[in-house]
């Protein structure tokens, strides 16, 4: 059977990855192995039912969260509170630690895994004190010349009155703007839900990875169902239309490599997990870190004002 | 045996009597297109902003004959062969079909009392003015060629937000136009924004916002989320003004409120005061 169209731009784009200096380490790593397997895997498009698994994984109340990767990848982690305005806020997380011996700023959402929790942290949904605590956090790195490591995992920006009389858009634009603005080396893994504004507030990144079973979409399936179809149960279908998985991210060009997963998804061996998603970190940071600042962001706006399809 | 899709397009419940469009929603004050045209589109009774489209703000905003277009060939493509209940390519056709405009956004060259701008103003009656690749392409493309020729960006926004049916390509545009802003600050040239109603979602979270002047028109509603969702979320009942221009103003979110008949005059006001000379 001749390749299917979908194949061949894969292929394509792979091969571009592969001539990318972000996998030139690749033959010390496996990460050349990882990529030979998402090249077996692509000939086969994804179909509805490969993305909606996708989604249950992302959200899937055993996958490690944030803090679950910071306590098995970074040594001397110090956490951050505050946004020396208005509050902490805990579906935002913030702080300093080593990765690889490497002092590194994260940032980062976290869900809960109790109900008690879950509400404290809003279910990872931040709120504006949430983006103004990570934008503090990346300008420390700035000042100091830290690379900057973000995890993304929200359903979305908290849609709240407060949110909103404090200032919730603007807080997203200007968490990008802060991002836009680094010479510092940045990083940032979709490592579950990649949920719209909230989601880009932390992204805006030099490399952009995302786990194999995490999603990044504009809006949730249910929310999209829900404005197109007016009934949130035909979710399943909205994501098969927008299609929210890593591969077609891939192969948009809006991320910039996988990191592989465990068999079963990431909550079936948290700890492989977290050493894949280390590894593909440390990669990609080792592959900034010589660049000179001025020209890190030169390139990280334009790959960003590269973005879309027109004619 | 196959499974036939029978979903269509049905409204579940009967729509309410049509409202004409040029019925005021605020005192029920009816006018002519001709005299809410000279009107500017506001209400003479009661004030109320009705929307107003992209070619008839940049006529009643610039200066005769100074508006030289830019970019209006560019077309939306599928990247995702999206469909929901029809073909995303239909839905574009058809607002192209019914607005005359290739995309909810036009940009170009242009003055106010003398002094050149650049323009990029958008049209909610083109798909709710969504935000997609096209939207993104001509504004970064606006902060470039106010860059090159050195005068100010005036942007004037009216959207619901990211277009759905690009999926996570319309979500990059967020980062592509908060990027094309600081390229166009580093280039040493404001940004003057003006929110329409609406201003929400997408826009309200990338470029609207990150103007070194935010201006809003009376009662445009602001909001990150809609208030249906928040209601639907937090089950408090929202303040009158949720999300709308006062209150933004109230909280320090904007600058000032502009009714729309001022507008020229102030963004005239703003130009001088950033000097920029034709």
């Amino acid at each position: 059977m001749p390749p299917s169209e979908h194949e061949l731009r894969l292929r394509d784009r792979l091969s571009r990855l592969r001539n990318m200096s972000l996998l030139g380490g690749a033959k010390l790593s496996g990460e050349l192995q990882r990529l030979q397997r998402q090249l077996d895997r692509i000939g086969e498009e994804p179909t509805g039912d490969d993305i909606w698994r996708s989604v249950e994984l992302a959200r899937h109340p055993e996958r490690p969260y944030t803090l679950d990767y910071v306590d098995a990848l970074l040594d001397d982690w110090f956490e951050l509170h505050g946004d020396r305005s208005r509050g902490d806020d805990a579906a935002m997380i913030a702080g300093l630690g080593k990765l690889a011996g490497r002092t590194v700023v994260l940032v980062g959402q976290q869900k809960g895994r109790d109900i008690h929790q879950r509400t404290e942290r809003r279910f990872g949904m931040s709120n504006p004190e949430g983006y103004a605590k990570a934008m503090r956090a990346m300008e420390l790195a700035e000042t100091h010349g830290f690379p900057v490591i973000s995890l993304v995992d929200t359903p979305g920006a908290y849609p709240g009155v407060d949110a909103e009389q404090h200032g919730q858009g603007g807080a997203i634009a200007e968490s990008q703007t802060v991002m836009a603005r680094l010479t510092v080396p940045t990083v940032a893994c979709v490592i579950g839900e990649g949920g719209s504004g909230g989601a880009i507030a932390i992204a805006l990144a030099d490399r952009v990875l995302m786990q194999e079973n995490a999603i990044y979409s504009v809006i949730s399936p249910e929310g999209c169902a829900m404005i197109l179809w007016r009934d949130a149960s035909q979710a399943k279908k909205a994501a098969a239309a927008f299609k929210p998985d890593a591969l077609h991210c891939l192969e948009l060009g809006v991320i910039d490599a996988i990191v592989p997963e465990p068999k079963g998804g990431a909550h079936a061996a948290p700890a492989e997990a977290a050493r894949l998603l280390g590894e593909s970190l440390r990669e990609a940071l080792d592959d900034l870190v010589d660049v000179p600042g001025d020209e890190l962001r030169r390139r990280r706006r334009a790959k960003f004002r590269s973005l879309g399809v027109f004619a | 045996m196959a499974k036939i899709d029978v979903s269509i397009e049905t409204e579940d419940k009967p729509a309410p009597p049509p409202k004409h469009p040029n019925t005021c929603p605020g005192c029920h004050s009816h006018y002519r297109d001709d005299e809410l045209e000279r009107a500017q589109w506001v209400c003479a009774q009661c004030g109320h902003h009705f929307p107003m489209r992209a070619r008839a703000r940049i006529a009643a905003l610039l200066d005769e004959g100074s508006f030289y277009e830019e970019a209006s060939d560019l077309h939306s493509e599928d990247p995702l062969g999206f469909f929901d209940l029809r073909p995303y390519t239909e839905r574009l056709a058809e607002a192209e079909m019914s607005t005359g405009l290739a995309d909810a956004m036009v940009i170009g060259q242009g003055a106010i009392e003398g002094r050149g701008c650049e323009l990029a103003v958008m049209d909610f009656a083109f798909m709710g003015g969504s935000m997609g690749s096209v939207v993104g392409e001509k504004f970064s493309r606006a902060c470039d060629s106010a860059a090159e020729r050195g005068v100010p960006l005036l942007s004037i926004t009216s959207s619901g937000g990211a277009r759905m049916q690009e999926g996570i390509l319309a979500l990059m545009q967020l980062p592509k136009t908060v990027c094309a802003v600081e390229d166009l600050h580093d280039a040493g040239q404001p940004m003057l924004s003006v929110m329409a109603h609406p201003t929400t979602g997408g826009v309200l979270a990338s470029f609207a916002t990150l103007g070194d002047i935010l201006l809003a028109e009376p009662g445009a509603l602001m909001s990150f989320a809609g208030p249906r969702v928040v209601q639907e979320l937090t089950r408090e009942k929202l303040p009158d003004d949720f999300g709308r221009a006062e209150q933004n103003l109230r909280f320090g979110q904007i600058d000032a409120i502009v009714p729309r008949p001022e507008l020229r005059s102030t963004l005239g006001l703003l130009l001088r005061i950033f000097d920029a000379p034709v």
